[in-house]
């Protein structure tokens, strides 16, 4: 098993005082649940956002440490960017969907890549519509607006968007958060089946979530990682006295 | 391929960044301008003469007096009559109006905002002033009050729109609170949410005020255009000239370069610094009442 | 109280209707004026006010739409970003016969335009500005921000998001803005005075740098200057300009209620 990404000495502070990461050093295995866990202000939707450099977009006033995405240093002032971002996709607490078809949804990141070719783009809509489990109940709407979808309906959508792009590392912050239980369970199932190809770094919404689906989780308390083991260890025999209580329910 | 999108991009990018500093641009632009015409009048006019009561260009009068109180009194007159129809129909737009009343009345508002103010004029000349000729018993219908009247309406939809903005972004929860103490829907809007809008509102009436002040069309064909000094009540009733009126009315028939022509740029500029005043008032009184409101909520 | 402030608007426009209908013929619409204005039709003042709307928005358009993405997609919280707005305000408050003296100085005098189309375009610009950036820049900003993030995520670049997303879906608030700057640059009279207006021309305006008659300076001048004037006639030019600008405001209005309905979010 091979470590996709390492993160390095990574620490961060937004220009408002929030949310701030202190000297991180992690490393994620590839093609497993990777599981960021942890009370709010934790930092874990941070550390989500520097690997696909969604934090370029925020105000940032301090921030160093390195990570490496398949040995090669993210942070750098020469990475490409938007190449970056179609390698790691990201799905986000609130499903949105962007203000078109559900096709054109799928279709908008390879569009902006320059795909024009009409059969590609319709392999890809299908393809990735049935890896987020949701081709059976739209394959005859895909014209419909997407805003029409159920709530757990357009989370899967968000999902196969990434999808669409054929990523290798997902990112997903809280993406059941708003669902129903039978949506959630949806959607970890898909997880639970793409994790064979992709590697997936969870934010999960409930200790629950993160119990059920984590392969490995890293706990973290207030910008610092805590403890970061295999799945079945954190959530049974965890190391840390601090784990052990948030895990137990003691606090959070 | 994504060579070429970087370099579009960046040139698109730069377009735009130039676009936004552009309104800077044209301020400067016309105050430059402005000045660059009317700085002559310093080496032909005395300053004494300037302040003087006597308007009559022809014989090298240019005393501009007059012509600010004509500017004065029919902007307040204009001000009387805009701001309690103006505040009240804001009022009654975001407070107490039902739905489907409000969906007629603010296009109604935005409509009257639309009318060309030589419309107006001109309905003023044809119908409002016999009118008033004969209702209020005057020699001529040509006075400021004629022109109050219609200045206060162009610059009610002004009013309107701000002070319907500022009700509206009075949060819920102040009239609920104002609700649950007893209060009637009078006593809510009098002591509560007007108190709390009072910032937007006041910038409403300024915005409206610069407005009045500004108008040309309107005044110069119905006030009489009589550079008289307008200093009494009774003044309202006579013809007055304003100064955006002089402008307009002298401006086509002055020599280029004569001085007549360079103290009619002064006073351009005269009203360029006042709406520009106006506005500094209004923005600082928004300004310093959002200070207030981000104290307040943290 | 606010039932007073209908009132008139009601009765002035059905005023200009009933005694300015009688005048309306296909003569009066496409013939030229006669005997001093006070005969005949106002072809060229209808087609001055053309030319100078559509010179308007070819000048004010494009430069108010992209000042209103910079403001809104751009520009951060800095005290320059706060006088760029300052100045916005500035150039909406001032009185429109100072974008007269303006235009005269700069446009007409200055760079040699001469009284015409082009210089009278360029002032009802300046002055049409604000008003378009200012409505654009709401549009803009009432796209959710949700959007943009999304966007960028999937690899867009900001300019990408911008057209594909926030400038389409902001396109109808931002045509209606447009609508209603150019229906009041249409019946301005103080700024076309000295920079391009006409009192009669033979014929209709060949160049940019012609001079031309307008609807708004027309009604001005026929009713202030022109003895023994017939009222029909005046009533007449006050309701072809009512009509032009009213017509302007009912299309803004049906777009913004239109795109309203079919919004996706």
């Amino acid at each position: 098993m091979v470590d996709k990404i390492i993160i390095e000495n990574l620490s961060l502070q937004y220009s408002d005082g929030t949310e701030s990461l202190r000297n991180i050093s992690l490393n994620i295995r590839e093609k497993a649940v990777t599981v960021l866990f942890g009370p709010a202000g934790g930092g874990k939707s941070t550390l989500l956002r520097c690997l696909n450099r969604l934090n370029d977009l925020t105000e940032v006033s301090n921030s160093s440490g390195d990570i490496l995405i398949d040995g090669q240093n993210i942070l750098d002032s020469k990475t490409d960017v938007i190449a970056l971002r179609r390698k790691v996709g990201m799905v986000f607490a609130r499903p949105v969907v962007l203000p078109m078809s559900i096709r054109e949804n799928l279709t908008y990141g390879l569009e902006l890549a320059g795909e024009k070719r009409r059969v590609k783009l319709d392999e890809a809509v299908e393809r990735s519509l049935k890896l987020a489990a949701i081709w059976e109940e739209v394959r005859d709407r895909l014209d419909d607006p997407a805003i029409a979808l159920s709530g757990g309906q357009q989370q899967r959508i968000c999902l196969a968007r990434v999808l669409a792009l054929q990523p290798e590392i997902i990112l997903l912050d809280e993406p059941t958060s708003g669902l129903d239980p039978i949506s959630t369970g949806k959607v970890e199932a898909a997880l639970v089946e793409l994790k064979k190809e992709y590697t997936i770094v969870l934010v999960p919404h409930s200790v629950q979530q993160a119990g059920r689906t984590a392969d490995y989780a890293a706990f973290f308390l207030q910008g610092e990682l805590v403890e970061y083991d295999e799945g079945k260890t954190i959530f049974t025999a965890p190391k840390e006295q601090r784990t052990e209580d948030y895990v137990t329910g003691r606090f959070g | 391929m994504e060579k070429s999108l970087n370099w579009r991009e960046f040139i698109i990018t730069r377009i735009i960044i130039a676009s936004g500093y552009s309104a800077i641009l044209f301020v400067a632009l016309i105050f430059f301008f402005l000045v660059r015409e009317s700085v002559p009048i310093f080496g032909e006019v005395e300053f004494k003469s300037l302040v003087n009561i006597r308007w009559y260009p022809i014989e090298d009068y240019f005393g501009i007096l007059p012509l600010i109180t004509g500017s004065l009194i029919v902007t307040i007159g204009a001000t009387l009559i805009a701001v309690p129809f103006g505040i009240g129909t804001a009022v009654y737009i975001s407070e107490i109006a039902p739905r489907w009343m409000r969906e007629i009345l603010k296009p109604l508002v935005e409509l009257l905002g639309g009318l060309p103010s030589v419309v107006l004029g001109f309905l003023g000349i044809l119908v409002l002033s016999p009118f008033l000729r004969v209702f209020l018993d005057l020699p001529t219908g040509l006075t400021a009050f004629t022109g109050s009247l219609l200045l206060g309406g162009i610059a009610v939809p002004t009013v309107v729109s701000v002070a319907e903005d500022a009700l509206d972004a009075v949060p819920r929860a102040y009239r609920e609170g104002a609700w649950a103490l007893g209060a009637t829907r009078w006593q809510t809007i009098w002591r509560v949410t007007l108190p709390a809008a009072k910032s937007g509102v006041l910038t409403a009436v300024m915005l409206g005020v610069g407005r009045a002040i500004g108008e040309t069309m309107t005044v110069m064909m119905v006030t009489g255009n009589a550079p008289v000094l307008a200093l009494k009540l009774g003044s309202l009733f006579s013809p007055v000239r304003t100064m955006t009126a002089t402008i307009a009315a002298e401006m086509g028939e002055v020599a280029n370069g004569s001085t007549h022509y360079h103290v009619l740029f002064f006073i351009g500029m005269v009203l360029f610094l006042i709406s520009l005043g106006v506005n500094i008032a209004a923005s600082s009184v928004v300004f310093r009442a959002k200070k207030r409101a981000e104290r307040i909520l943290s | 109280m606010a039932v007073f402030t209908v009132i008139p608007i009601v009765a002035t426009v059905v005023y200009i209707l009933i005694q300015g209908a009688p005048a309306i013929s296909t003569e009066f619409l496409s013939g030229f004026p006669h005997d001093g204005m006070r005969a005949g039709g106002i072809l060229p003042a209808i087609v001055g006010t053309l030319y100078l709307t559509l010179g308007t928005a070819i000048f004010s358009v494009p430069l108010g739409i992209a000042a209103a993405i910079y403001l809104s997609e751009y520009a951060a919280d800095t005290p320059l970003t706060r006088m760029i707005r300052i100045a916005i305000i500035n150039l909406a408050g001032i009185p429109s016969v100072v974008y007269g003296l303006f235009g005269l100085g700069l446009f007409v005098l200055f760079l040699k335009f001469g009284t015409s189309i082009l210089a009278a375009s360029l002032t009802l610009s300046i002055m049409t500005l604000p008003v378009i950036i200012s409505t654009a820049e709401e549009s803009l900003r009432s796209v959710p921000q949700a959007f943009r993030t999304v966007s960028i995520s999937l690899g867009a670049t900001r300019w990408q998001t911008i057209r594909r997303i926030v400038l389409k879906e902001a396109l109808p608030g931002i045509l209606t803005g447009v609508i209603l700057g150019l229906e009041r640059a249409a019946g301005e009279t103080a700024p076309i005075l000295f920079t391009g207006a006409a009192f009669f021309l033979p014929r209709l305006p060949q160049t940019p740098f012609d001079a031309t008659m307008a609807l708004p300076y027309h009604l001005f001048v026929i009713s202030t200057q022109v003895p023994e004037m017939p009222i029909q006639i005046q009533y007449g030019t006050a309701l072809v300009l009512l009509a032009f600008v009213l017509t302007m405001n009912l299309i803004a209005t049906v777009i913004r209620s239109r795109a309203r309905a079919r919004r996706q979010w």
